[in-house]
């Protein structure tokens, strides 16, 4: 039997015998050169990609915000919450992207931030100031990796997914952008950076109930200084996902700001020293 | 068609010494419908490996203990959180059920084959304990009228050991090192020690000796074995001539109205569960395709009398989303 036949039988025996199962995407398996029976075909539009009903997506979105509240640690969650609520989004992303000839090359290009893409020492030896050598040192102060990003697994469309990965794997460059350190704070003043340019339903959720953590002192320089200042740049400045960070690790990060129409922070916030809240 | 052949000559054999069955409604319509287990596993034989499911995937035999040791590696940790989530706390009457119907007393010794956390162990102890302690009130409310046997123990007449009964005693064995050692971890917080061993073992392949145990269970467990047929002959050699085997498994759904339910909590609710709570959905899309590609209760039950068990009878709890089978080494 070959494989196409194999998988096939496998969804039309799981369609006819149980009506309630998720349809299958009719997609061409991936063929493994090797034997017939790996795992490395995958099912679905791109590797990791699990095919959901409106009905669990539903499900999905709110077991994984009560989560994500509960645990704001779950990371994975706050994942899952963004790509089954993110649909509208992610089209006006995509858009955004489209019309502008940078964001284009991108798409269609598909570049991935990893350490494994990254040349490391090169970006250690660039001068202080520029966008490589501080987004080292952001990695470094924080003690964070880029590899650390969940891959997307519920967008029911490969450029959306690739839209989605791109989102979250600039999310520390926009924490270097902005000069943002990943405590409690700067993340919430991320988020509304994010709010006010993404429009995705999560980061407005993360925006909103950020806030509920944060002490007095740091609530007041929230709404009366970073806040204001995240929400105007988020609408003004130019789409951060459109930007090929990839090819400007030498560029100056004041030069980047100015091109991509973000003021500096008015407050200066610096790293936690440990990694508590 | 030989296999199948087969079968019904060994089923009319049996018939024909007069043992108590148990009947089960529309399993001609259901066993009409699908291959018998044997068969399954056997198609696409040319190459002359084996193949056999994993969920609805077809995979090679020797990929199916690794793909599973994965899975459950990666649930361990969440699986009791999980159980409790998935059955909304019912998968803890089934577990007291099993050990009603086994009715253990004091001195029998257990094998839980992947047995992996420990909840039919616990309740065995615990249930072994009171047992122990009703014996010990009715001795007492009996001990104005001394039976001969109290007056042969007193210090009148001295016997030669004081152990007096035996110790009851578990074995949890598991395949998978992690579902052990959280296992351990409830046993220590639970203050669980005495007469409970955990030991590492694979269900087709026990690391026992023959004649060892009163009673053998497999809760949960036996669907995930590769070969079923093989653990079920491990299970009768293990065991001690009059000791009973006890498999609480998944099953089909007799009504066919819950059955639609079931499937449609199954497949939809289930795996976005497991990735609200153990951030794993694909472990458990294999759980939920597993419990489908696993024989039913009458199938089984063929399976395990072909393994050489006797007076082999099936209870169906919860309409018949899990049935306990019961069987006698003789």
């Amino acid at each position: 039997m070959s494989l196409s036949l194999l998988s096939r039988s496998r969804w039309s025996c799981s369609r006819l015998r149980y009506p309630f199962i998720p349809k299958a995407v009719c997609v061409n398996q991936v063929h493994s050169s090797t034997s017939v029976l790996t795992d490395r075909c995958y099912e679905g539009l791109y590797p990791g990609h699990i095919l959901t009903t409106p009905f669990q997506k539903a499900l999905l979105a709110v077991g994984s915000g009560v989560a994500a509240l509960h645990d704001p640690y779950r990371h994975d969650m706050v994942a899952v919450l963004g790509e089954t609520t993110g649909h509208l989004a992610l089209k006006n992303l995509r858009e955004k992207m489209r019309n502008d000839p940078e964001g284009l090359t991108i798409l269609t290009e598909r570049p991935r931030i990893r350490l494994s893409t990254l040349d490391l020492k090169e970006m250690a030896s660039l001068p202080d100031g520029s966008l490589g050598r501080e987004y080292l040192r952001f990695l470094e102060d924080n003690l964070v990796t880029p590899d650390s990003r969940a891959d997307v697994k519920f967008v029911d469309d490969e450029e959306l997914a690739y839209v989605m990965q791109r989102y979250r794997e600039v999310h520390d460059l926009l924490h270097t952008l902005l000069g943002m350190p990943t405590n409690m704070l700067g993340e919430v003043a991320v988020k509304w950076f994010e709010a006010a340019q993404t429009g995705l339903p999560m980061c407005a959720l993360g925006a909103v109930l950020g806030p509920l953590r944060l002490n007095a002192s740091r609530l007041q320089s929230l709404f009366t200084s970073l806040g204001p200042w995240a929400l105007q740049n988020g609408r003004r400045a130019r789409c951060v996902l459109s930007i090929f960070y990839e090819r400007r690790w030498s560029q100056n990060i004041e030069d980047l700001r100015q091109e991509l129409n973000i003021e500096t922070p008015p407050v200066t916030l610096t790293a936690p020293s440990r990694r508590n809240i | 068609m030989a296999a199948s052949v087969r079968l019904m000559l060994r089923r009319a054999v049996r018939l024909s010494h007069g043992k108590i069955n148990v009947a089960a409604a529309d399993t001609a319509a259901r066993s009409g419908r699908r291959l018998a287990p044997s068969t399954c596993r056997c198609f696409g034989d040319a190459a002359g490996d084996r193949i056999t499911h994993f969920g609805f995937e077809t995979v090679p035999e020797a990929e199916k203990a690794k793909k599973v040791y994965k899975v459950f590696e990666n649930v361990a940790r969440h699986y009791d959180t999980m159980n409790d989530a998935m059955s909304l706390g019912i998968h803890r009457l089934w577990k007291d059920a099993l050990l009603h119907a086994m009715h253990p007393q004091p001195g029998a010794q257990l094998l839980d084959v992947a047995g992996g956390t420990g909840d039919i162990a616990f309740r065995f102890l615990e249930y072994v304990r009171s047992q122990q302690e009703r014996q010990k009130r009715r001795a007492a409310r009996s001990m104005q009228t001394p039976s001969w046997r109290d007056i042969s123990s007193s210090d009148q007449y001295a016997s030669e050991d004081e152990a007096g009964p035996r110790e009851s005693g578990a074995v949890v064995c598991d395949i998978n090192k992690e579902m052990l050692k959280v296992g351990k971890r409830r046993a220590e917080s639970a203050g669980v020690v005495a007469g409970l061993s955990w030991v590492a073992g694979d269900a087709e392949e026990l690391p026992f000796d023959d004649d060892q145990f009163d009673v053998y269970t497999v809760a949960f467990g036996i669907r995930n074995v590769t070969r079923i047929d093989q653990a079920l002959k491990e299970a009768l050699r293990v065991l001690k001539p009059g000791g009973r085997f006890m498999c609480l498994e998944f099953s089909k759904v007799t009504n066919p109205v819950l059955a639609r339910l079931y499937d449609a909590y199954s497949f939809n609710v289930i795996p976005a569960l497991g990735e609200v709570i153990a951030a794993d959905w694909k472990s458990y899309q294999y759980l939920v395709e597993s419990i489908r590609k696993f024989p039913d209760q009458e199938e089984f039950k063929l399976m395990i009398e072909d393994a050489g068990f006797f007076c082999v009878k099936y209870y169906n709890l919860t309409g018949g989303v899990v049935a306990l089978h019961s069987g006698f080494k003789l």
